[in-house]
């Protein structure tokens, strides 16, 4: 089960032929992922040099890809200037699964995208994220493969290194994880706390949930709102969170476009404590994310 | 990205958006010859710095006088007068820091008749995922202090962007901001004209208080504060070329060029890290080991040896720096790019200081057989807990 991806899932590649696109494309299918396209406009029809993915057709379109590989998922790792028209390319052939890894992509574009999103076919990780992964079934982005275990564990996450630890200490820890989701740091993104929370609290193979945010927004109050509203109702896993930022200073924007404490609102105290009163056990170090995780599930 | 004042009210008038007459200046020749170019009989001379609260703020030198970094003059002796006192010397206002900034320009322009004053911005609204516009009545104020205070007085709307601006957006705000008569029309074409500026220069951020009503009734953007979006700079180089690098940090200035995200802090510990976020994190772990973070510096996705050095040179530009925290979990980074480019860097730039590196991810066996082999004293560690151990422990090792 686990959620987003699994191994039925069919994964296109847009900006295939580029150098990020080839790079990860590879790890990938390396992986076991269900790498039935690339898509390049110009490009249809040819082949890439590299062996391994020599097999992989190349389409001009996302609607051909779909029509011709019935692809139920679209990775994307094109170029920022261009990535908005990308995203909405997949939307318009109804791919139900965008992931868009692009950095840097203008919040201007992210807000026509997001109008875009509204009403449509499809649901979109990111952009400025690691990817989706479902361990030993199927790999979406960037994320390293080799620090996974398949287990019960479902992880979320603003930031896509800190998904990383989140993985390795859940590994380490012997737990594993059902699935990572790294939902991106831009202040305007396809997919928000809560939804991934959801998806987690409704699937079975996940048995608890790490949930790492940062500081900038209030996407983690929401979430924190969320998890007590559906614990009211009956609905409750047991949940570890970080907050990335404590030390940051106000108005200064850490990296992400989303990073940042303006107007005494989204500094990492408030999340802590939101997150505190919803029942989420808060790791105090980012060291700390499998071991807090642990002791919640020994209690 | 920031500009100046003067800049942004450029920009008004390239969208016919009111703001007032004035003319830049770098020199007092120069502002004596705006003046003159103005009616008078009253002239506003305003210090332009990348830094608000300037009316309020105090000049270091005894040589400025006592007034702040907005003064009104009443002659054009005045503007000359006011003009020496400023240039050249340092403005020190709540947003600058004890540091403050040496004001090396100038903007005089014709003085307003001021009715009523009112406070507009714009920016991307997160929960909205929208343009928003937040108005109120209490302009030439804090508007922090004016939301914690009076919640009820600060009123936000967005655009929905499939639909783009109607009038009845500017009527909305037009009544928020209490306005009557010709002054509704006037600001229904206003904020027309604001939303498109922004959208068409991917703004991140818009801020005009005071917006005020003038004594003859009419609305005039008497500010302007702009911010704009740096992802989106590649398609305006008309607004690249406003910006001002002696505003900014020279290190950070530096670390633009490589494209290295390198904030600078006051702590002992330099970090190196890929990611935003595990930046923050090893900021925070370094504070939970008892030390201080001297910088944040995420080297992105798509690092290169180049950049790798040029990080590193960056790190040790900062005195303060007696360690160096490497921490790299490799995703779109492959800890092989990272680990020779942090082995040449260490050998070319004879770095001194304790330097300790962790590596995770994709190509970590590579990357630590390269720093192994280096010959170089650097320490590795094998988790995070462990490298912000080690490091604080070398530092202090060192006294």
């Amino acid at each position: 089960m686990a959620i987003l991806v699994d191994r039925t899932t069919k994964v296109i590649c847009q900006g295939f032929t580029g150098s990020q696109g080839l790079f990860h494309s590879k790890a990938a299918k390396a992986y076991g992922t269900q790498l039935v396209g690339g898509v390049t406009p110009g490009k249809g029809g040819t082949k890439v040099a590299d062996p391994e993915l020599a097999m992989v057709p190349i389409y001009d379109s996302v609607a051909e890809a779909k029509a011709m590989t019935g692809a139920t998922a679209s990775s994307i790792y094109v170029p920022p200037p261009f990535a908005a028209d990308a995203i909405l390319e997949a939307i318009d052939a109804e791919i139900p699964l965008i992931i868009c890894i692009t950095e840097g992509i203008p919040v201007m574009d992210m807000v026509r995208v997001k109008r875009a999103l509204a009403g449509s076919w499809s649901r979109l990780i990111g952009p400025n994220c690691p990817g989706v992964l479902t361990p030993n079934q199927c790999k979406i982005g960037i994320m390293p493969g080799n620090i996974f275990k398949a287990g019960n564990v479902g992880i979320v996450s603003r930031s896509g290194t800190l998904t990383y630890e989140a993985v390795k200490q859940t590994s380490d820890a012997g737990l594993g994880q059902s699935t990572a989701v790294g939902i991106g740091g831009d202040p305007v993104k396809g997919t928000e706390f809560i939804d991934v929370l959801e998806m987690f609290l409704a699937d079975p193979e996940t048995h608890s949930i790490i949930m790492i945010g940062e500081i900038g927004g209030a996407a983690e109050e929401d979430a924190a709102e969320f998890i007590k509203r559906e614990a009211a109702k009956g609905r409750k896993k047991p949940m570890a969170g970080f907050i990335a930022g404590v030390t940051a200073p106000p108005g200064r924007r850490m990296g992400h476009a989303g990073a940042i404490i303006s107007g005494g609102k989204g500094g990492a105290e408030d999340k802590l404590e939101a997150m505190r009163s919803a029942g989420i056990a808060i790791a105090d170090s980012p060291a700390s994310l499998g071991t807090t995780l642990a002791k919640v599930l020994a209690r | 990205m920031n500009i100046h004042e003067y800049q942004a009210k450029d920009l008004y008038r390239q969208y016919g958006i009111p703001t007032t007459k004035g003319y830049a200046a770098f020199t007092v020749d120069e502002a004596v010859e705006g003046a003159k170019k103005l009616p008078g009989p009253v002239w506003v001379v305003k210090s332009q710095i990348h830094a608000g609260g300037r009316g309020k703020g105090t000049f270091k030198e005894a040589a400025a006088g006592t007034a702040g970094g907005v003064r009104l003059a009443k002659s054009i002796d005045e503007v000359k007068m006011f003009a020496k006192q400023m240039l050249g010397n340092t403005l020190v206002t709540i947003q600058t820091g004890d540091a403050g900034r040496v004001v090396k320009r100038l903007y005089v322009e014709d003085g307003s008749a001021i009715a009523r004053e009112l406070y507009l911005s714009a920016l991307v609204d997160r929960a909205t995922s929208r343009i928003a516009f937040i108005v109120s009545t209490e302009g030439g104020m804090d508007i922090e202090k004016v939301a914690h205070d009076t919640p009820q007085k600060i009123h936000t709307f967005s655009i929905d962007p499939a639909s783009g601006y109607f009038p009845y957006h500017g009527r909305k705000i037009a009544f928020a901001l209490g306005l009557t008569g010709a002054q509704v029309n006037q600001c229904v074409a206003m904020v027309g004209n604001i939303y498109k500026m922004f959208v068409d220069k991917d703004m991140s951020l818009l801020e005009i208080n005071p917006l005020v009503v003038t004594k003859d009734g009419n609305l005039i953007c008497l500010d302007g504060k702009m911010d704009f979006d740096g992802n989106a700079l590649f398609r305006h180089k008309d607004i690249v070329e406003l910006r001002d690098l002696e505003e900014e940090d020279p290190a950070e200035v530096e670390a633009s060029k490589y494209d290295l995200n390198y904030i600078k802090l006051d702590g002992q510990i330099g970090c190196m890290v890929n990611g935003a976020g595990l930046a923050m994190a090893s900021m925070d772990i370094i504070k939970l080991y008892g030390m201080e973070p001297a910088n944040f510096l995420d080297v992105g996705g798509g690092a290169t040896k180049e950049k790798v050095a040029a990080a590193f040179k960056i790190i040790l530009s900062d005195k303060n720096v007696k360690g160096i925290l490497v921490n790299i979990f490799g995703g779109i980074m492959r800890c092989d790019i990272i680990a020779e480019g942090v082995v040449a860097a260490a050998r070319d730039m004879a770095i001194k200081v304790p330097l300790v590196v962790r590596l995770e991810g994709t190509n970590v066996d590579l990357g630590k057989k390269i720093l192994s082999e280096s010959g170089l004293k650097i320490v590795p560690a094998d988790n995070l807990a462990d490298a912000a151990k080690k490091i604080t422990d070398e530092v202090r090792k060192l006294g």
